[in-house]
């Protein structure tokens, strides 16, 4: 979810070059993906091509947005796209995907029961899971030996991690995860339980020493910060570098977020869309995607082939117990409160 | 060709150079800050004077108005920091302009030269290894603890000293070379002259340095002035994001705020606080001259 547009627009130039050239004498099997930066694996493109000899090619975006207002210029000829969950139901609203009816494919009863039917896609009739990940926060149990199992740590810190936490600077994630602290729902609308996210956060705030999104494994691992909002395959590369770095899976929930396969309603090759899905819902297929970009999927059986330390590491893998909490596209009202409880925070 | 016509062909290069990259994006900006602000961000072609209301009034679920002293604190906390940016790299800068403008001619070009140095490597490297330097793992602390000078790691990163160091040290070459511009054509016998008329050391500074070096004094402390006003990265890394800044107000809402309108809207009056600063200063410039004159 979180990519970089530096990597993205070479890429795009060689592919609409590549794309012109293929046009008018396009007789084979052909396959557009239109997916995040760095986040295909090329193995998985390659065994797909040499399996079933059609032909793929990608394209990249940096952000859902760009996703949405090129769907909505309606001229880009994707078969593939790969919205995050909570741009899904805006897609289905605006026409803009094509039932996959995915129950009725080959492979789908790989897909983990936890995954199948989600809030945002009801019955499977547009998406499959691609990745998903979570957002909460890493400590490092050297600075502090109590118990890891609650976001009150994180919101109301011991002595020990005064002054020396680091917390997001972006206000949908940071009013989201002291949501879910407060057990308030997500995208709230009432001004009264915003009030209480103000609170929190503002109680927390002198015990915080940084807010910023940016370089947040590295400042772990520096020792820097002993506490950090942090996202789950961050916190592993952390640890790689601090083995006392622990990601934190609270009691009252955690944030998280899914990448879906989608078929746009403008794809020319559904069929080949289709294939490519069910392809994709193999365990042995999708840890390759895995290894690649360094995420979870949800597909049973995929642990199998996945790389040791990312098969055994508790940030990819949480505990079967542990709430996932999905935040939808929030309402304009919704933003306006985020936005002031931001403005206040900060003023 | 007439003369006219060629006149026009000159200066078409100019007009079209000030037409598209100035005239246009801000015609754009003004637009957008009358619109309406779109859900998933951009906007809605309405008419809506929401952006600039905003500035001031919070609008309640009432619609009320109530009066929000939020943004104009933020906006006073940037113009704060830029002044007090200002005032510190004119106090660094001159002493370092004089130094170099009374040194023989080919030393000066060498160390104008060093001046110019640092704008080699790109600014958010340069900031980014004052992080590396300035935190409580840093250089700076590790051979404070290590010689046994303090116990724990002085706090220097992410505070507002750090957000002025960053912004001191990036700016302070846009200072010195407008001042020694100023100095190296000064007439160091008219201080001697003062000298010899016992005029005391500050006495000639402030009677004959200083007015002659003006226009060079105004022209540096407008080129650090304008920048400090909108810097966003010394802020971002240096500060910690932990107060909001005008810079960093307005990206928040072309992003998570989704509220293009009023980013534009901030921007523009960030634009006309620019501008503000440049007619008055140029307003006294101009009485300056004309008191010189007679």
């Amino acid at each position: 979810m979180k990519k970089t547009l530096t990597a993205a627009l070479p890429l795009s130039f060689l592919t609409l070059s590549l794309m012109a050239a293929a046009g008018p004498a396009a007789a084979a099997e052909e396959l557009f993906i239109y997916n995040w930066s760095d986040y295909t694996a090329p193995e998985v493109l390659a065994k797909f091509e040499k399996e079933t000899g059609i032909k793929v090619t990608l394209d990249v975006y940096d952000s859902n947005e760009t996703l949405l207002a090129k769907m909505k210029a309606g001229n880009a000829a994707y078969d593939i796209v790969v919205p995050s969950h909570n741009f899904v139901p805006i897609m289905i609203k605006d026409g803009l995907l094509q039932p996959i009816d995915a129950p009725k494919l080959s492979n789908y009863a790989n897909i983990d029961e936890k995954w199948r039917n989600p809030e945002w896609d009801p019955g499977n009739r547009y998406t499959v899971p691609w990745m998903w990940g979570t957002t909460s926060f890493a400590v490092d149990t050297a600075v502090y030996k109590g118990p890891t199992d609650s976001a009150s740590l994180l919101f109301t810190p011991p002595p020990e991690l005064r002054g020396n936490i680091g917390m997001f600077k972006t206000p949908e994630e940071v009013v989201a995860v002291a949501s879910i602290a407060l057990g308030l729902p997500q995208c709230d609308d009432n001004p009264k339980d915003l009030k209480k996210v103000e609170e929190l956060l503002a109680g927390q705030k002198p015990a915080v020493k940084i807010y910023s999104s940016e370089g947040i494994h590295e400042r772990l691992a520096a020792g820097e910060v002993a506490m950090h909002m942090i996202w789950n395959g961050a916190a592993k590369r952390a640890r790689d570098v601090r083995p006392t770095i622990t990601y934190v899976y609270p009691k009252e929930g955690v944030l998280a977020f899914m990448d879906n396969l989608t078929v746009p309603k403008t794809a020319k090759n559904v069929k080949n869309a289709l294939t490519f899905i069910d392809f994709m819902l193999k365990p042995e297929n999708i840890a390759i995607q895995s290894n690649f970009a360094r995420y979870s999927n949800g597909i049973k059986g995929s642990q199998a082939f996945l790389s040791p330390d990312l098969r055994d590491a508790p940030e990819i893998n949480p505990p079967a117990t542990v709430k996932t909490v999905f935040q939808p596209v929030c309402s304009d009202q919704a933003v306006k409160l985020r936005d002031r409880v931001w403005t206040r925070l900060f003023q | 060709m007439t003369p006219h016509r060629a006149t026009l062909l000159g200066i078409a290069p100019t007009l079209l150079i000030i037409g598209v990259l100035m005239v246009v994006p801000m015609v754009i900006m003004a637009a957008y800050s009358l619109m309406e602000a779109n859900s998933f961000g951009g906007v809605l072609p309405h008419f809506s004077a929401e952006a600039y209301i905003k500035l001031l009034f919070d609008r309640d679920l009432d619609d009320s108005l109530a009066f929000d002293p939020s943004y104009m604190i933020i906006l006073w906390r940037s113009l704060r920091i830029a002044g007090l940016a200002t005032a510190i790299t004119l106090c660094v800068g001159f002493p370092v302009a004089y130094f170099i403008a009374t040194r023989p001619p080919e030393q000066r070009t060498l160390l104008i030269f060093l001046i110019t140095i640092p704008f080699w490597t790109n600014l958010l490297i340069r900031t980014y290894s004052w992080v590396l330097i300035l935190r409580d793992t840093g250089m700076i602390n590790t051979v404070l603890q290590g010689s046994g000078l303090t116990d724990q790691p002085l706090k220097l990163l992410y505070t507002e000293g750090a957000i002025l160091f960053g912004l001191v040290y990036t700016y302070a070459p846009f200072m010195v070379l407008p001042l020694y511009t100023s100095l190296e054509k000064l007439d160091f016998r008219l201080v001697e002259a003062a000298r010899d008329l016992y005029c005391g050391p500050w006495g000639a500074l402030r009677h004959v340095v200083l007015p002659l070096v003006m226009p060079g004094l105004v022209a540096g402390s407008i080129l650090v002035f304008v920048p400090c006003l909108g810097a966003f990265v010394a802020p971002d890394l240096l500060g910690g994001g932990k107060e909001l800044m005008i810079s960093t107000l307005i990206q928040l809402q072309f992003t998570s705020s989704r509220n293009w309108p009023f980013g534009a809207a901030l921007a523009l009056v960030l634009l006309a606080l620019v501008m503000l600063t440049l007619t008055v200063s140029a307003a006294r410039q101009a009485r300056a001259a004309a008191e010189g004159g007679h």
